[in-house]
């Protein structure tokens, strides 16, 4: 009797646990947060996809080396704190990076359950451990070291300066942190807008920072009010520095100082840091365009249309010069843009500005491009198609073109090695500068980059800083 | 927070000076540069040039003019009151070197950011005729202290209730045509500043001013004070707030003041029927 083999029981495939989002036409025209996070059940759901790999992956695309399965695992088994606490022993901003790490392109982009399906939501299920300690968890502290008595000043309250002084506190050495503007969180404050990230989450991850020892001392521009040999005078051991691109980029095309052109730094500034969309409500103001131009395609553009459809436009553009496949934004920043409306004009680039008798902005002339040879970038380079001039209406226009080094604090130290671009030259290993007991990193080292990797550039910098401290230069 | 510890009305209770708490500033400021302050939480981040610092004190001055709802609601601050923000000392501080006779120019609120500049240029040897206007003598601010930090002062209303009955180009050309001047300094509303540069430019007298356009971080992160010198965008937190008086774009600067012209209107007016 021919005994019937039985079928393989294929395991039931989980599709990857989409999360639930304000809808498009709701939430263009508020600024409360987009994605609303998952539930536990979610979380749970999501973390039985992983398949615990024996030589992850994820962990290499990841700049600061969460253990990814490890922490999943303890979601899969419904211990959340004892998750969070394994990210934090990595990444002491989970908050901010399950919300804007460019996952695609690192953990999520490695992952091999993505090779055949859609990956695991590695960055939804951070955003959901940390969340939930928040919400839930016991606000216990992670264990401090004996002091040791070394002071350090992290200049700038980025990514990369918060890392360096969650690192080094939690190492026994008393840390300052000094900040320019009159709140902490660098660009997680002035930058990124409130619907990408709640600036009550930067609150947070700061307050926690300061519950753990932490000293933040806003209204310090370094190089201005104090200098950095000043700040060795009043006796800090090591000095990091960390205090971003910051210097707006424009086009440099006729027209420029009209009213209504705007960097998306200045922009973006009025409207997260000053919180002027609530104007008259608070003091600052900023200008509602009903027909707004962005220009760039990067994450900061996404957000300045973002942010001028939530202002009240009529209509949003980009202009970008390059195609759709150049574009550097985040995959789901340009997505939530569709969503909202948000248009692409691509291949053209602006060659003047168009004003009235008032000197307010009211159009532009543009080019269209096309793509010849690759550039340095490796990207195709835009070519102006010869006699494609156009006239395009617009009454705001916000410059997204990218930013350069701020010289503010590089002037003021003369001993500090600069490249030819103006940004710290730094160890890219160590994070050491050509300054005894000064460090860099993250975008005034670099040029502008990610949240995560500047935070990447702070770990290096902590673990070095320590070793200095404790050793020697 | 930055505590009053001093606070005078003058100009009618239009001009309104201010002495705060504020040591760190106090000890690095040098004559030419600003801080920024902010009232509360919900404040508007507002640049005043400092019109003079007490190193001993720990204390820094800065004397501004009501014309809006962020100043107005300064004018509610009291001794004793504080400021939750002041950012600085922010910009590059005047150049004070010896050239010989230097003549100084100051209109409205613009003569309290110029004493501590006529001041250090006396010091440095200069010999210093200054000449300040105001639209009548009650609105003429800091006359005293402008007479014991200038080696001659000149004064002059636009109603002829004090002193020369006209604008302050009136007297600059009187001092221009006695010839040897090597320097102005012109600080005040942006067309007094014009005319004053339009004129010495036709004597060839350098000239610097100090311009104050919108602003928000004060550090050359956001580039809203871009103005235009010489033909090139500069950023006047942080390439000034003093520039070459004979290539400045005036107009230009003019214009990007009203950027938020109806806004600011709006705000003060409401804020003006809350405070009744």
């Amino acid at each position: 009797m021919a005994q019937e083999t039985p079928k393989k029981v294929k395991k039931e495939k989980i599709p990857r646990v989409a999360m639930p989002e304000q809808e498009p036409e709701v939430r263009a025209r508020n600024f409360m947060e987009v994605p609303l996070g998952y539930t536990p059940e979610m979380a749970v759901r999501e973390a039985q996809r992983c398949l615990q790999c024996k030589k992850p992956t994820c962990v290499q695309g990841c700049p600061v080396e969460v253990d990814i399965p490890g922490f999943i695992g303890l979601i899969k088994e419904e211990k959340f704190t004892e998750a969070i606490r394994h990210i934090w022993g990595k990444n002491s901003l989970p908050a901010v990076c399950g919300r804007v790490c460019p996952q695609e392109i690192q953990c999520e982009g490695r992952c091999i359950v993505g090779k055949k399906d859609e990956p695991v939501a590695i960055g939804n299920l951070e955003r959901f451990a940390a969340d939930w300690e928040r919400e839930h968890g016991s606000g216990d502290l992670p264990p401090r070291a004996e002091p040791t008595g070394k002071k350090v000043a992290v200049v700038g309250s980025g990514p990369s300066g918060l890392t360096v002084a969650g690192d080094l506190i939690v190492k026994g050495h008393d840390v300052t942190v000094l900040e320019a503007f009159h709140k902490p969180g660098g660009v997680l404050v002035y930058g990124i807008p409130e619907f990408r990230l709640p600036k009550a989450i930067v609150a947070q991850e700061v307050n926690f920072l300061e519950r753990l020892g932490v000293r933040v001392e806003c209204n310090a521009v370094v190089g201005r009010t104090v200098s950095l040999d000043e700040l060795f005078e009043e006796g800090y051991d090591a000095i990091y520095i960390g205090v971003g691109a910051g210097l707006p980029r424009f086009m440099n095309i006729p027209g420029e100082n009209l009213i209504g052109i705007l960097s998306a730094n200045e922009y973006l500034t009025r409207a997260n840091l000053m919180k002027a969309y609530k104007f008259p409500e608070v003091d600052t103001p900023i200008p509602h365009g009903k027909d707004v131009v962005v220009l760039g395609a990067g994450n900061v553009a996404m957000d300045s249309a973002r942010t001028a459809m939530r202002l009240g436009a009529d209509r949003v553009r980009i202009v970008y010069r390059r195609s759709r496949q150049e574009m550097p934004a985040r995959t789901a920043e340009i997505h939530h843009a569709e969503q909202e409306g948000i248009e692409f004009m691509l291949l053209t680039n602006p060659t003047r500005y168009r004003g009235d008798d008032k000197g307010r902005l009211r159009g532009m002339q543009c080019l269209k491009m096309e793509l010849g040879e690759p550039d340095d970038s490796g990207r195709r380079r835009p070519v102006a198609i010869e006699g494609s001039e156009f006239e395009l209406e617009c009454d705001l226009c916000i410059v997204a073109v990218g930013s350069g080094a701020n010289p503010l604090l590089t002037e003021s130290t003369p001993d500090l090695k600069l490249n030819k671009w103006g940004y710290i030259e730094a160890d890219p290993q160590t994070g050491k500068t050509f300054k005894k007991g000064v460090w860099a990193g993250g975008d005034i080292v670099t040029g502008a980059a990610t949240v995560i990797l500047a935070m990447g550039a702070g770990r290096k910098a902590a673990d070095s800083i320590h070793e200095y401290l404790i050793r020697g230069w | 927070m930055f505590k009053i510890v001093k606070r005078e009305e003058m100009s009618e209770g239009n001009v309104i000076l201010n002495e705060i708490e504020a040591p760190k500033i106090a000890a690095k400021a040098r004559p030419g540069q600003f801080v920024i302050l902010k009232a509360n939480e919900d404040g508007e981040r507002i640049p005043l040039t400092m019109a003079d610092t007490d190193v001993k004190k720990g204390t820094i001055t800065v004397i501004y003019m009501v014309v809006g709802k962020s100043t107005a609601l300064f004018k509610t601050l009291k001794v004793g009151d504080a400021y939750q923000d002041v950012i600085g000392p922010l910009g590059k501080p005047t150049h004070i070197e010896k050239v010989g006779t230097v003549v100084c120019v100051g209109g409205g609120t613009g003569i309290a950011v110029l004493h501590p500049i006529t001041r250090a240029l006396k010091e440095a040897g200069n010999h210093v005729i200054s000449i300040v206007g105001a639209r009548s003598k009650d609105l003429l601010i800091l006359e005293e202290q402008m007479k014991a930090a200038s080696s001659e002062l000149r004064i002059c209303t636009d109603d002829g209730s004090y002193g020369h009955h006209g604008f302050v180009t009136d007297v600059l050309k009187e001092i221009l045509e006695s010839g040897n001047v090597d320097l102005a300094v012109a600080i005040g509303p942006v067309p007094m500043m014009k005319f004053v540069s339009l004129m010495t430019k036709e004597y060839n007298v350098s000239t610097m001013v100090s311009l104050n356009p919108i602003m928000v971080d004060g550090t050359g992160m956001c580039g809203g004070c871009r103005v235009t010198i010489g033909g090139q965008t500069k950023f006047a937190c942080v390439d000034g707030p003093e520039f070459d008086g004979h290539q400045v774009d005036y107009d230009e600067l003019m214009m990007r003041l009203q950027a938020y012209c109806d806004d600011e209107k709006k705000c003060y007016n409401e804020f003006c029927m809350l405070e009744e």
